[in-house]
């Protein structure tokens, strides 16, 4: 069926059972590169996307669910030329090693500080705890998102929401 | 003076004491060192006027970079980027060498029509063996660039210098850029041994934590990877096997497969199988629907029971590592110990993938494995093309931290590409795939006795370790699962273990320590119950393990501090300078039990005693109720040699002590007598971002001028031990086993 989707502000319409992933029409009908497979049963993350704002597995999510709904990709955060914040502060603090899990780990980390700018290390820890890294990437994905959190708390202090 | 002083200098039994392991690492060296010997050391001699060992078979410049009119430079290596940041630090060494600010070179990796084969990118050998080489290579371009800029300027050739911009400039004030000067030179041009270096004091890119060139991408959705390459036309395809290794899937008739909507191809070769679809989720569907059918266990049955019991009967090949023996003091205390570790998964977040496309006669394969070479032999003789119509071409994948389903998954590709040729083909393992019939990282069994003198000295050290093989590794169709499946079938090789002293389930078997007598045995069982090969430090994991287990049960039992205890039988000064700088920084000498279930542990190795020095201390407590372990602090200090990339090193450090951390306290493949029963995330669970240490310290010590080490494995055995060392700190008792899950700690604490 033809099936409607609203992806990083852009409107698409795609060919697809409705039952079909979030997951593959994401990559392989709009050619987005940043939501992985990894599992195919939420237990990883390295699909993690925002629908409406909040972070779902898109290995879980049939396309048809996010009819009507906004969905937001890592590549809607911002591009190699012009990060966003969170982006520059997993560039700055290198937190990465394959980089595999990455899309997924910026888009949960976006999602705690879209409600809660200024984590605790705690928060952040138990906020992260659905998505895996096998590298062994976590301290320093933690640190980016502290660094993220650091730059957001600066902005506010200048009045710049942006 | 110490007894340790009479030991021969040459006292390491570098043969392994059998004559076929001999032969063999020797044989089929000067073209592919992986293709042999997986991941043996190299058999240079050291000698200054011997090229490096990944230079000596491809010896002419421009195989190794070349200077375009433009004044940038092209540098290729056969090594390949797996998460571990080699591509940006084999950039930084040619940088270097070349005295060229690094964005002016460009890389390109494993490639088999494009690059050296350097074998295997592998056993922490590319800063180790590749960075010499292409730094030799880069050296010499200099050279030439330099002598070639004298006589265009008019001057001698000790008048010119390059400036670190991409020019040379004469005494006389003249300059000119690289572009201009490579213009007239040609680099097919064979590498001198005495090209002269650059010096540490005057580096500017080795030293510097050069930003990864891989990681912009990877955090804004570039097509970083491997599954996200799409080529024009390009078809998905799914493989169809049982859901372990060991079965057998019984598949209905071909006509009824073929009668399946949304099937472009069914694919089927003896007893491979995979089905070929337009649409991705198509193949996932049609595979899912397929493996509803009923498997049969093929082989025989799964020995079940502890790992003891199930290893040590089996078959083995017995191999002297080390045997000295010495006059000392009477022993007055003996300690008998068993260590075990389970098979492990490697564990990759991203399943296995890859493209393959079949066009005029040529193969082309596109893979994430570490062998890029070797992918090209393995489908070579798979699809029965000569070698030289096929291809291969290293893309990254998610970090697979040792033999994964890469190679087997790439000769998956290449058969349904050989089979249905035109269009591209794309394979991706699925996760349950992945954990089913992937090579594990294998179980082993130590047995160690030791005894001590009335001065705290240790007299006897007896030592033996069981294992399977740690190196599987295809070099030809006989390696992967799809040479297995075909019909004629290419029979598995013979297993072999890798020779010391880079070692198999040896690695690491014989410790640095300074020890007047020595017994150490090596049993390889060629045959165990699973699929094994190459997981990150292979042996080494377990045996550094069970000797710094075993020297904190000597230093208790002697009453002694276990880094005093360490010291005291260590002569290697650099081994010295690496456990005391980790104690400096962590405060060993004055740390405090804050409160029961509460301690400390250290752990310590020379990665194969020839790569990297680590130590690793940890402060951890321990909830009673539950045995969940928290690590409040994790100290390492690191002497890997010249640093060429310090972040570079600290990341790979500090993911390593995470990853060991992980296999210490959760790990195991899961099975009963029919299959393996580790199949996803829930049955195989790795740690996640609650257990990660609160605090996470790298210490890399300085030390320009000195050959690289490899040091990506460094941290894995000394982390696990360090936690079982401070694990009997905490809690006053001694875990042996392998994982050291909360369930086992808490069935042991709850008493207490």
């Amino acid at each position: 069926m033809t099936i409607s989707l609203d992806v990083n502000g852009e409107r698409h319409t795609v060919t697809a059972s409705p039952d079909t992933p979030l997951l593959y029409v994401l990559r392989d009908d709009l050619q987005l590169n940043a939501a992985k497979y990894g599992c195919g049963l939420g237990q990883c993350g390295a699909c993690t996307v925002h629908v409406d704002g909040n972070a779902v597995f898109s290995c879980l999510t049939p396309v048809a669910a996010t009819v009507g709904r906004r969905v937001t990709t890592l590549e809607g955060l911002g591009t190699a030329e012009k990060p966003g914040i969170l982006q520059q502060a997993f560039i700055d603090e290198q937190a990465a090693q394959c980089g595999y899990c990455i899309a997924g780990m910026i888009m949960r980390a976006q999602s705690l500080l879209s409600y809660n700018p200024s984590p605790s290390d705690e928060e952040i820890r138990q906020h992260m705890q659905p998505n895996l890294c096998r590298c062994g990437t976590h301290y320093r994905i933690i640190r980016a998102i502290k660094r993220a959190s650091a730059v957001l708390a600066n902005h506010q202090n200048k009045g710049d929401a942006t | 003076m110490t007894p340790s002083s009479h030991l021969p200098v040459t006292r390491r039994n570098f043969l392994g004491g059998a004559g076929i392991v001999v032969a063999f690492s020797l044989a089929g060296m000067s073209t592919a060192r992986g293709a042999a010997t997986g991941e043996a050391e190299p058999s240079g001699t050291g000698a200054v006027s011997v090229l490096p060992d990944d230079l000596q078979p491809f010896p002419y410049l421009d195989s190794w970079i070349r200077i375009d009119a433009d004044g940038k430079a092209q540098v290729f290596t056969g090594k390949v980027e797996l998460g571990q940041g080699i591509m940006t630090a084999l950039l930084q060494v040619a940088a270097e060498e070349l005295d060229m600010p690094p964005n002016l070179v460009s890389i390109v990796t494993a490639d088999t029509t494009r690059t050296p084969d350097e074998g295997l990118t592998a056993a922490s050998h590319s800063m180790q063996y590749g960075g010499p080489a292409l730094r030799l290579a880069a050296a010499n371009v200099r050279m030439l660039l330099l002598r070639t800029a004298a006589s265009m300027l008019g001057v001698a050739d000790t008048e010119v210098s390059t400036m670190g911009d991409g020019t040379i400039r004469a005494s006389n004030g003249r300059s000119i850029p690289y572009g201009a000067v490579a213009a007239s030179l040609s680099l097919h041009v064979e590498a001198v041994a005495d090209a002269p270096l650059r010096q540490p004091k005057s580096y500017r890119s080795i030293g510097q934590s050069l930003p990864r060139l891989d990681i912009p991408g990877k955090v804004t959705g570039g097509a970083s990877f491997i599954q996200d390459m799409r080529l024009p036309g390009m078809l998905h395809a799914r493989v169809i096997r049982a859901p372990s290794e060991g079965m057998k899937l019984a598949l209905p008739p071909r006509a009824e497969i073929e009668a399946i909507p949304g099937l472009h191809a069914f694919v089927q070769q003896g007893d491979f199988a995979a089905v070929v679809c337009e649409r991705e989720w198509d193949a996932v569907s049609i595979m899912r629907q397929l493996m509803a059918n009923p498997s049969q266990r093929q082989d025989e049955n799964l020995p079940v029971g502890d790992i003891a019991s199930i290893l040590k009967p089996l078959p083995a090949k017995d191999y002297v590592i080390e045997k000295v023996s010495h006059p000392t003091a009477k022993p007055v205390k003996r300690l008998e110990a068993r260590y075990t570790r389970p098979w492990y998964s490697h564990g990759s977040i991203g399943p296995s993938c890859a493209i393959a496309q079949m066009v005029d006669g040529e193969l082309t394969v596109w893979s994430h494995s570490q062998g890029i070479f070797d992918v090209k032999r393995v489908a070579s003789s798979l699809v029965g093309m000569p070698e030289d119509k096929v291809h291969a071409i290293h893309v990254q994948g998610a970090g697979c931290y040792g033999q994964n389903g890469a190679d087997d998954a790439a000769a998956d590709a290449a058969l349904i590409a050989h089979l249905l040729p035109g269009r591209p083909v794309r394979l991706q393992w699925m996760r349950e795939q992945e954990f089913g019939w992937e090579p594990l990282g294998a179980g082993m069994v130590t047995e160690a006795v030791a005894e001590l003198d009335a001065s705290n000295r240790i007299v006897t050290w007896n030592y033996d370790v069981w294992s399977p093989p740690h190196n599987t590794r295809p070099t030809t169709a006989n390696g992967v699962l799809a040479g297995w499946e075909v019909t004629p079938a290419f029979p598995p090789a013979e297993k072999i273990p890798i020779p010391m002293p880079a070692g198999d389930g040896s690695r690491n078997s014989n410790p640095l320590y300074a020890l007047p007598n020595m017994d150490v045995n090596f049993h390889f069982i060629s045959n165990g119950p699973f699929r094994s090969s190459a997981m990150r430090s292979l042996g080494g994991h377990l045996n550094v393990f069970s000797i710094e287990s075993m020297f904190d049960e000597l230093a208790k039992a002697a009453a002694t501090d276990p880094l005093d205890l360490r010291l005291d039988h260590m002569e290697d000064a650099r081994a010295r300078a690496v456990m005391m700088a980790g104690a400096e920084a962590f405060r060993w000498k004055t740390r405090r039990k804050e409160s029961k279930f509460h301690g400390f542990g250290m752990g310590f190795a020379r990665y194969k005693n020839l790569g990297a020095y680590c130590s690793v201390f940890l402060e951890i407590s321990v909830e009673q109720n539950t045995g969940a372990i928290t690590v409040l602090r994790a100290q390492t200090a690191v002497d890997c040699g010249e640093v060429v990339n310090p972040d570079g090193v600290r990341n790979q450090v500090e993911g390593g002590l995470i990853q060991s951390l992980s296999w210490c306290t959760r790990e195991a493949m899961s099975y009963d007598t029919q299959r393996r029963t580790s199949f996803d995330w829930s049955s195989y669970p790795i740690l996640r971002f609650q257990s990660v240490p609160i605090d996470i310290r790298v210490d890399v010590l300085p030390k320009p001028g000195e050959p690289f080490l490899g040091v990506a494995e460094a941290s894995q055995g000394p982390t696990s031990a360090a936690l079982a060392n401070a694990l009997a700190d905490a809690t006053g008792l001694r875990f042996r086993d392998m994982p050291l899950t909360p369930e086992k700690l808490r069935r042991a604490l709850i008493t207490l």
